[in-house]
């Protein structure tokens, strides 16, 4: 069996360990932990798309938003009627979720299409834009739609997501970015990064790849939106505006694009700053952006890149 | 008829305000060829410098006024020149993603900085009407003095950067870093001075919109800038972004198309449609109104 | 007046420059020639302070200038047209003689050079209003030497003033060239490949490969030099 597959075996089985004594677990660490996983796959699928095939992006946060919803909306109307009266039993109950999910992600990779092919032949500042502006349209699209809480939000999403399906999903993109990198369809994406007339010269399909990368990007975060609806209990338009994106794109960078670890690690430590810096409650977010711009300043290939694959010319 | 003038001239002095916080992004662009995120918190910080000042003064006299207007202009071309000082000169020749980032950095700083209790608090507070108020009615139509002031303001300012940017040393230095910075070196043009020299004059605009837009809102709170700069940017983008009447048309554009859909029934999707004007804009004229589209060279 | 002592400049991980030292006395024209890929623009961006050296010095009227801004390079007479002229596209022919004299703040003076720039290429005056994007390649050109003669130099650099231009326009060029350094003294440093052209206006030159200077000498002993011929002047 292929390393990577090895790989996400046990992480699989130590996600189905880590569950199964999540009840010795102090709750208040295992949200932050639920938090940093629903992070790490934003991080890890838009790394896809920035990091590996050069695509700025700035509308994670709308897919996600696409996920989050149509997630919880399969939950809170199709389940009762799903589930009968007494709620199901717990597999039931994961049964739904997952399907539940897996419209999340679904849907945001249709998004994800429908954004991709038309604004993927734009470049640098005017593709982030554009992203931009698509995450924009979707937020105020959900701001519109009074079946779904309109600016209000959805309430009332039923708590399914548990650290097991958190772990799983976040096994699954790392699992799913590294394999695609590292296949020979993968290498079109680094080619396609490193210089894109040259990779159409030898007869890539650079669109092709940019959309293949785009429409994965959007499926996970799809399905983090999906785990944060179902974290939170509760879901508004506004906690998906342009700031989400960002901070997504700040962990990535980071992290160093195209270096899965190292996003991997911007993740985890950037959901951890602000709860270490819980202590100094009301300087906290002012220290947040100033150490933002130190390190970009310090550190401008990003915190964990520590060999540069290439030069920049 | 009058209707439609009303929401026509109400437009345009909302696309007034947003044409001068364009002027900053586009002069911004022009000289680095880089999105400064953190415009929008310079025009907050007008209104914030408005609000402190106006409290010292007289209410409701132009003298007042333009004290404010006066202040606000200076402080933020101050705070722009330390801006690109500190933390987008080190990155020059930096990746434009690393300097975006530094950018959305300062923006976060500025906010955060002002919510903090200590320094202004997140609530909303009342701007002071520092200018005289006053209603005129002409035909069925209802002409604030502030609607006056805000169109009259921004047009002398326009009229004065074109001045400058056309007429004087300076200003012909800024269009010929913009062109070729290379060559613009070798007539011994110091780019750091003309670099600096355009975020002053870019967010003593922003600090001038702020004021503006504090008159009529008319509160200030350390988040309104984010909604009006995003707009601003689109109607930077609009008019050819780099292109200074450009910012000044797609300023005034987006401003009446905005307030026209806000009166319609569609209004709760008004700030979708600047959005949508920002996608067709870059699907099919990526340079603009104005702009000529120039290919990225290899 | 200008002398360069073991110059090394690099791109990222790729040597440019590999140790070249040169001197060009006053008054004189100094050619330097070569290949594509041989150094010669690399030499002049550098001098001029558009490149920065990994090490090397370069000093200009006995004054150390290595590390000094371009800017402030130009400030002291040492003037730079570079190559494929990069005129101010937008701006007017007017603007950008304007433009030339950044420097200059004696509006006599700076009369004065205009009547100069065009006393020598009358062409300019007739194109005042046009953009000079719209000029055509010599006209260009013209412009972007007129330019250089606004910021009073003392010293001009010109790199590859015979590129992209009407074979006919290239000798009226090319004997403005030496009427600039005859007339008014001012001393030059020519890049070009045209090397036949090069070695005939100039006194001395210095031949680049690769980074190195390969070869060196009066020009009209280098112009029978078999192997130069060989390489450079077509046989």
């Amino acid at each position: 069996m292929p390393k990577p597959h090895l790989a996400l075996l046990a992480a699989l089985l130590l996600a189905f360990g880590i569950s199964h004594f999540s009840g010795l677990i102090d709750p208040y660490y295992l949200d932050v932990l639920t938090g940093i996983g629903i992070n790490v796959i934003l991080a890890v699928s838009l790394n896809l798309v920035n990091g590996y095939t050069g695509q700025f992006s700035l509308g994670h946060a709308g897919f996600m938003s696409v996920g989050a919803y149509l997630a919880a909306a399969v939950s809170v109307f199709l389940g009762p009627t799903l589930l009968g009266p007494g709620g199901g039993t717990a597999f039931q109950q994961n049964a739904l979720f997952l399907g539940a999910l897996l419209t999340g992600g679904l849907s945001a990779a249709v998004a994800g299409l429908l954004v991709g092919v038309p604004s993927l032949r734009l470049k640098g500042d005017y593709l982030a834009l554009v992203t931009l502006g698509f995450g924009e349209i979707i937020r105020v699209i959900f701001q519109n739609v009074e079946k779904l809480g309109g600016a209000l939000g959805l309430n009332g999403i039923p708590a399914y997501t548990s650290i097991f399906w958190v772990l799983v999903f976040v096994a699954l993109s790392v699992f799913v970015v590294t394999c695609l990198v590292h296949s020979t369809y993968g290498r079109g994406f680094l080619a396609t990064h490193d210089d894109e007339i040259a990779a159409e010269a030898v007869g890539l399909n650079t669109t092709r790849y940019k959309i293949v990368a785009f429409v994965i990007g959007a499926f996970f975060a799809g399905i983090a939106g999906g785990l944060y609806g179902h974290f939170k209990m509760t879901i508004t338009p506004s906690g998906f505006d342009f700031t989400k994106s960002i901070e997504i794109v700040v962990m990535v960078i980071l992290g160093g694009m195209g270096n899965t670890l190292g996003v991997i690690l911007a993740a985890i430590l950037l959901t951890l700053l602000p709860e270490v810096l819980r202590s100094v409650a009301e300087y906290r977010m002012i220290l947040y952006s100033f150490l933002l711009i130190v390190l970009m300043l310090a550190r401008p290939q990003g915190l964990f890149n520590f060999k540069r694959r290439k030069a920049k010319p | 008829m009058s209707e439609f003038l009303q929401q026509l001239l109400n437009g345009l002095s909302l696309g007034a305000i947003y044409a001068l916080i364009a002027l900053g992004y586009t002069m911004v662009y022009g000289v680095l060829r880089f999105i400064n995120f953190a415009h929008s918190d310079v025009f907050m910080v007008g209104a914030i410098i408005g609000y402190y000042t106006g409290h010292h003064l007289p209410p409701g006299t132009v003298g007042s006024g333009l004290v404010v207007l006066a202040a606000a202009m200076a402080g933020c071309a101050l705070l722009g020149i330390v801006i690109e000082r500190f933390a987008y000169r080190p990155l020059r020749n930096a990746p434009t993603l690393n300097v975006l980032i530094t950018a959305i950095g300062v923006s976060l700083l500025l906010e955060y900085t002002f919510q903090n209790q200590h320094v202004f608090g997140a609530a909303p507070q009342l701007f002071p009407p520092v200018f005289p108020v006053k209603n005129f009615q002409l035909g069925g139509l209802s002409i604030s003095s502030n609607q006056l002031i805000v169109i009259g303001v921004a047009a002398l300012l326009m009229v004065a950067l074109e001045f400058i940017v056309h007429r004087t040393k300076i200003g012909t230095a800024m269009r010929a870093v913009s062109l070729n910075p290379k060559a613009a070196q070798l007539v011994g043009v110091n780019i750091d001075v003309v670099i600096s020299f355009t975020f002053g004059l870019g967010s003593a605009l922003a600090g001038a919109g702020g004021i503006l837009y504090a008159l009529n809102y008319p509160s200030v709170e350390p988040l309104m800038g984010v909604v009006p700069g995003l707009k601003a940017f689109i109607a930077a983008i609009l008019g050819g972004i780099g292109n200074i009447p450009g910012a000044a048309l797609g300023g005034l554009i987006l401003g009446t198309v905005e307030t026209f859909v806000s009166g319609s029934q569609w209004s709760t999707y008004k700030d979708a449609i600047a959005f949508a004007i920002l996608i067709v804009i870059l699907l099919f004229r990526p340079a603009g109104i104005l702009g000529k589209f120039t290919v990225e060279k290899v | 007046m200008l002398a360069v002592t073991d110059l090394h400049v690099s791109y990222g991980a790729i040597a440019a420059l590999s140790g070249i030292s040169f001197q060009v006395e006053q008054g004189s024209i100094v050619t330097l020639i070569g290949g594509n890929g041989a150094g010669k623009t690399t030499t002049l961006r550098t001098v001029s302070g558009l490149l920065r050296p990994k090490s090397g010095a370069i000093s200009f009227l006995g004054e150390d200038i290595t590390t000094l801004p371009a800017h402030q390079i130009v400030a002291r007479g040492l003037c730079h047209v570079p190559e494929g002229r990069m005129i101010f596209s937008n701006l007017t022919v007017d603007e950008n003689l304007a433009m030339g004299a950044y420097l200059q703040h004696d509006p006599v003076r700076i009369a004065a050079n205009r009547d100069y720039v065009f006393s020598i290429f009358p062409r300019l005056r007739e194109r005042l209003k046009q953009t000079a994007g719209t000029l055509s390649g010599g006209e260009q050109q013209m412009l972007a030497i007129g330019r250089a003669l606004m910021g009073n130099p003392k010293f001009l650099m010109l790199d590859e003033p015979s590129l992209g231009i009407a074979p006919r326009l290239i000798s009226t060029i090319f004997e403005k060239i030496v009427e600039i350094n005859r007339v008014h003294g001012i001393t030059i440093l020519l890049v070009e490949q045209n090397a036949n052209l090069a070695l005939e206006i100039s006194r001395h030159a210095y031949c680049l490969e690769t980074g190195r200077i390969a070869m060196e000498g009066e020009s009209k002993k280098l112009r029978h030099d078999p192997q130069l011929k060989a390489t450079y002047l077509g046989g």
